[in-house]
């Protein structure tokens, strides 16, 4: 069909699928859809009471990415950066702009670092880290883990014997590493 | 209050957190009555997306009771039901005022490239978000709704994201009558988006997953076709010969940034976080349409770089269209569909899990057990 000016058939002409579908066609007509057209210029939709908004407080100097000409009046204020992440987090965001690979790998690099950090913090505490309980590894268990998988042809069977090695790998580099100075270190005392 | 945290990839566990208060004279402090998990946050959990720091709670799909308001606060008032959309957004900047309300400036420091998402990362605004007891709302006389007294609480949260993006999925793809439409990914936004292509007028849509139980949704909750993509050792033939060697009018790529089918472009991309996402479902869209057709992309990627066939698309002549939904935009049609009874949303919810247990939640979901298909996280009552 493809080499010939026709459209191939379907199966089901409109009046049947009409019959068969509730609701098909409903939004035939464009103009019915409500993202078309894509933009539609109507500033009182919204129901704002403001041409811009008022600020919010900053209450600490807020982070942010320098393709933005100023700060915007309205930002989220959890989790603000600390320690090594923290450099690094600020660290990408005064430096690169969105458009460079830099930025967005300097901002992995510190998320690993924070997750770091905060484990090891967690130990101080009376609520350290928990790996059973916060991985919810126990609802393989209680949610038929291997029943779930088995028989079903799913595509992931294919990796998941080596996704722990990968999802693990940084951990497991990372404690090579303090083991190998820590060695050194007690090799020179 | 109680509220979900993360911990680190895979980690996730409930803490105790300070209930939030107003920061600006627009905020509402809204009490979770209903929160969801979104396939988008399993990027988050899985440490997919850049700048997720540990403490941070996630959630972007919530409904809930207006606790306290900020003092300009107008439209809405302590003791409302309201849902939320996803979209942190102002209503007034050069975005907003074209309804491109997921595309809002005045909302998210980190970024100028994607607009504010509740407890999506830092990259999209360190707003904490749903899946909590409390949460902080900002622009409360533009963001929430008031939930029609008609509407279940299990409906209205899937109003504040799944069912809008699936619908605007379909939008995006400009379906005329008697389309064929491919819809890659059987989750809860692609079932949506599958349903939403017959009520522009699809002459035939077709589901593509890897799990069989979502494809048996997708035929029963979405009158669709269905090809499980593990029983074809090509699947772009395999689709091409479904459709007289054309290809699809419209694909809509409703998977997003860990498609399955690859093991190269998984571990990569899912794995090892060298690519803003796995490309697979987005380049077999870009395979399997019709020279000349539409890619509608609604399944969200990172900021990094990812793999596309770019070449095909370009020599192919294909539309690509995308975008977060502007969720707010999509109310007042979509609300009439689903009193028609076009859609019985909550039939795509399979689990209700309580606060305390949103680990186990996260890990069921993610490593799709127990035939999860969209769990919803109830927060314990005050």
């Amino acid at each position: 069909m493809t080499y010939t000016p026709d459209k191939p058939p379907i199966a089901e002409n409109s009046a049947a699928l009409r019959a068969r579908i509730p609701g098909w066609g409903a939004d035939l007509d464009p103009a019915d859809r409500p993202s078309v057209p894509r933009e539609r210029f109507d500033p009182t939709f919204s129901g704002a009471h403001w041409e811009h908004p008022a600020r919010q407080p900053e209450k600490w100097p807020r982070e942010r990415s320098v393709e933005h000409t100023q700060l915007p009046p309205v930002f989220g204020t959890t989790c603000p950066p600390k320690a090594l992440s923290g450099v690094i987090r600020r660290y990408a965001y005064a430096t690169y702009s969105e458009g460079q690979a830099a930025h967005w790998v300097l901002l992995m690099v510190a998320d690993r670092v924070d997750a770091l950090e905060s484990g090891l913090r967690s130990l101080l505490t009376l609520h350290p880290d928990n790996p059973i309980t916060e991985t919810g590894v126990l609802a393989e268990v209680s949610h038929h883990g291997l029943r779930s998988r088995l028989g079903h042809n799913r595509a992931d069977l294919k990796h998941h014997w080596m996704d722990p090695f990968i999802v693990g790998a940084p951990w497991i580099g990372g404690g090579t590493v303090v083991y190998l100075l820590a060695r050194r270190m007690r090799g020179r005392s | 209050m109680r509220a979900m945290v993360y911990r680190g990839p895979y980690r996730v566990r409930v803490e105790e957190k300070a209930v939030p208060a107003i920061e600006h004279p627009d905020d509402a402090i809204v009490r979770v009555t209903r929160a969801a998990i979104c396939g988008s946050d399993l990027h988050l959990y899985h440490g997919m997306m850049p700048d997720t720091r540990v403490g941070m709670t996630f959630g972007h799909e919530f409904i809930g009771e207006v606790y306290e308001v900020g003092p300009s606060v107008q439209n809405v008032r302590p003791g409302d039901r309201v849902m939320v959309p996803f979209n942190v957004f102002c209503g007034t900047c050069y975005y907003c005022a074209r309804g491109l309300y997921s595309n809002c400036h005045n909302v998210n420091p980190n970024a100028t490239a994607v607009g504010g998402i509740y407890g999506y990362s830092h990259t999209c605004g360190g707003y904490d978000g749903g899946q909590a007891e409390y949460v902080r709302v900002p622009f409360a006389d533009v963001g929430p709704g008031l939930i029609p007294d008609w509407m279940d609480d299990d409906t209205a949260v899937l109003c504040t994201d799944a069912l809008p993006t699936g619908y605007f999925g379909a939008q995006l793809g400009d379906i005329v009558e008697g389309d064929v439409v491919v819809v890659y990914g059987a989750g809860p936004v692609g079932l949506f988006a599958a349903r939403s292509a017959w009520l522009m007028g699809a002459g035939r849509v077709i589901v593509v997953d890897h799990l069989d139980y979502r494809l048996a949704k997708a035929r029963e909750f979405a009158h669709a076709e269905t090809v499980m993509f593990t029983e074809h050792a090509d699947l772009v033939r395999h689709l091409k010969h479904l459709t007289e060697g054309l290809g699809a009018d419209v694909v809509i790529d409703a998977v997003g940034a860990e498609a399955d089918g690859s093991v190269l472009q998984q571990v990569t991309a899912a794995k090892l976080k060298l690519q803003g996402g796995s490309p697979v479902a987005l380049n077999w869209a870009i395979d399997t349409v019709r020279k000349g057709g539409t890619v509608s992309v609604i399944g969200a990627y990172g900021p990094l770089f990812s793999a596309v066939k770019f070449g095909d698309a370009m020599n192919k002549g294909l539309t690509l269209r995308m975008n977060q939904c502007p969720v707010k935009r999509q109310w007042p049609r979509l609300f009439e569909h689903i009193r028609n009874g076009y859609f019985k949303p909550s039939d795509v919810i399979t689990h209700h899990v309580p606060l305390e247990h949103i680990a186990e939640g996260y890990h069921m979901f993610s490593a799709k057990l127990d035939n999860c298909i969209k769990p919803i996280v109830v927060p314990s009552e005050p």
